[in-house]
């Protein structure tokens, strides 16, 4: 089984740190796992994106063209990516950075409102979790549990009395996520 | 216990395999996409465990010239830079070369020529395995493809420089040093003694005892018959270099009509290549070259002989290339692919390339092979894959 995600929306949304608690969930799980960053000069409001590969055996290439599930963030990484979904792959994104979904037909297409949730959460930096839940409610990627077992290996100790309100804000994504 | 399997960046990977050698000092100046490596050294603080030193010089000239120093003392030193730092260091490689001492040099290149970009590029292989600085020199190049050989490569790397008293490149690209995979770091061994160094490098400048004259190390020799000794030396030890350390990877090449040579996150890309390539009823194969110099000219001559095609893929506008066209010696057409500046191609773009190229027209419906060119019998074939899989550790 292999999976190839590709995460894309503004620096500063936690697009790379998702994409590295994936990463770390899937070394959990027993999995080939590849986490290759979009490391332009980067910064807070420009565009961030991160390839993460899943895989049971031996990853080729860590660079790819198109992806099983794409997740967009904003409006310039949707119209970036989203004809780089697979024919029959996913597509995730937030309405609340995007003023044009997909018209693609033949992917099935996901909307979490995480910016809206993660207000109403009171807790803005809870937003990256809530759409990695979305994306594991969709797809079954890694089990809940290695993705905790994940966060505790990709924050340092001092951030792990964060765990219990990242697991919220996952079981949050997992609850409000809808296919469009 | 086996050792813990990592997630970690290329770049962090060859920090934590440098303490773990029991290297003495690294020399650097911070520049993209390679400056996780002082910063996770820095940050791993080695000085209060192995002692090993971390500094961060006033520039990369600086640095080579304190890897000069702490490696003609006998001492384990290293550098990082990325492409425009590692042209400013040039100077210090030819001298490390002529003072025959042993240093690692990391390269993680980006895109070029002059400051350029920070995004992946190959398109110092020219400056590696054909000089870069002055004079009749060479540097053992290891081209890494996955953040496992980049930790594998600092002790290979530092085994091979106390070999032959000789600089070592490991020549990666922003790909390899940016991106995160899971890698077992090698075991701890601890820094050489004072001791062992004077056995390891009897010529080390290491304080004078009565009883022998002063080391010198110095790439200075005013006396062109010396200097001439001293190149044919030099040279003597080239060719043992070339006759033993050649690595490289074949996949897939037993029953290939066709060849990718890649080396480093080229190689990486053209693996899912070949995938393509064999969905659409072609068959393949992909000779990944671990040192760049000395280049496997004898395994690509071997399996050139039974290719249709070969494509040389490199972040570059041309380079390896060359040295697969030596090695080949016209019995094959070689064709090249490749994207410059930092732009990556995909797999699928280098397959839509080859077909171009070679003029491949996939047949599905027909699975006879005519034309295969000069046939090399199965046994020599397989001899040449075996010698491989010993040279691969």
């Amino acid at each position: 089984m292999k999976h190839e995600i590709i995460i894309a929306g503004f620096g500063g949304q936690g697009v790379l740190s998702m994409g590295k608690i994936l990463a770390y969930s899937g070394l959990m799980e027993g999995k080939e796992v590849s986490w290759m960053p979009s490391y332009g000069p980067e910064q807070r409001g420009g565009t961030a994106n991160v390839t993460v590969i899943l895989s049971d055996e031996r990853i080729s290439s860590p660079v790819l063209n198109e992806f099983d599930i794409v997740v967009v963030l904003n409006q310039p990484s949707m119209d970036k990516f989203e004809s780089k979904v697979k024919k029959g792959g996913m597509l995730i994104y937030d309405s609340y950075g995007i003023h044009q979904p997909t018209q693609r037909k033949d992917i099935k297409v996901f909307k979490v409102d995480a910016m809206d949730a993660a207000t109403e959460m009171q807790n803005g930096k809870a937003f990256n979790m809530i759409v990695l839940g979305a994306l594991l409610k969709i797809e079954q990627l890694v089990k809940l549990e290695n993705v905790i077992e994940g966060l505790k290996k990709s924050l340092p100790e001092r951030h792990h009395k964060l765990i219990p309100m990242n697991e919220a804000a996952i079981q949050k994504g997992m609850d409000i996520v809808v296919e469009v | 216990m086996a050792e813990e399997i990592k997630l970690m960046k290329g770049n962090e990977a060859i920090a934590h395999a440098a303490i773990r050698y029991g290297c003495d000092g690294y020399f650097g100046y911070p520049i993209t996409p390679q400056s996780e490596i002082m910063e996770t050294l820095m940050a791993l603080a080695p000085w209060k465990t192995t002692g090993m030193v971390v500094l961060q010089a006033e520039s990369e000239v600086a640095a080579i010239n304190m890897v000069y120093g702490g490696a003609g003392c006998g001492k384990t030193v290293m550098t990082s830079s990325s492409s425009p730092g590692v042209s400013l260091k040039q100077e210090g490689m030819s001298y490390i070369a002529g003072a025959e001492l042993p240093a690692l040099i990391v390269n993680v290149m980006r895109g070029g020529p002059g400051l350029g970009t920070i995004q992946p590029s190959q398109a110092d292989y020219f400056q590696t395995v054909k000089g870069g600085g002055h004079g009749d020199y060479r540097v053992i190049t290891l081209a890494p493809a996955s953040v496992q050989e980049m930790a594998d490569f600092v002790k290979d790397g530092f085994d091979l420089a106390f070999k032959y008293n000789n600089p070592v490149m490991i020549l990666a690209d922003g790909i390899i040093g940016q991106m995160m995979e899971k890698v077992v770091l090698p075991p701890f061994q601890p820094r050489k003694t004072m001791e062992e160094i004077k056995e390891r490098s009897p010529w080390a400048s290491v304080g004078k005892p009565k009883d022998r004259k002063r080391n010198v190390v110095t790439s200075l020799e005013l006396d062109p018959a010396e200097m001439e000794r001293n190149n044919i030396r030099f040279q003597k030890k080239y060719r043992e270099i070339e006759d033993k350390e050649v690595r490289f990877e074949a996949i897939n090449c037993e029953d290939a009509d066709y060849l990718i040579v890649a080396f480093g996150s080229s190689a990486r890309i053209c693996q899912k290549t070949i995938e393509t390539a064999a969905k659409e009823g072609v068959k393949v194969g992909l000779l990944r070259p671990i040192t760049l110099w000395p280049f496997p000219s004898k395994a690509i001559y071997e399996l050139g002989k039974k290719m249709k095609g070969i494509l040389v893929m490199e972040l570059n506008a041309g380079q390896m290339i060359e040295d697969v066209k030596l090695a080949v010696e016209c019995s094959v057409p070689v064709k090249h692919y490749g994207r410059l500046g930092g732009i990556v191609p995909d797999p699928d773009e280098v397959w839509e390339a080859m077909k171009k190229e070679l003029e491949i027209k996939p047949d599905l419906s027909s699975s006879s092979v005519t034309d295969a060119g000069e046939s090399i019998s199965k046994e020599q074939l397989t001899e040449v894959i075996s010698n491989l899989n010993q040279m691969v550790p």
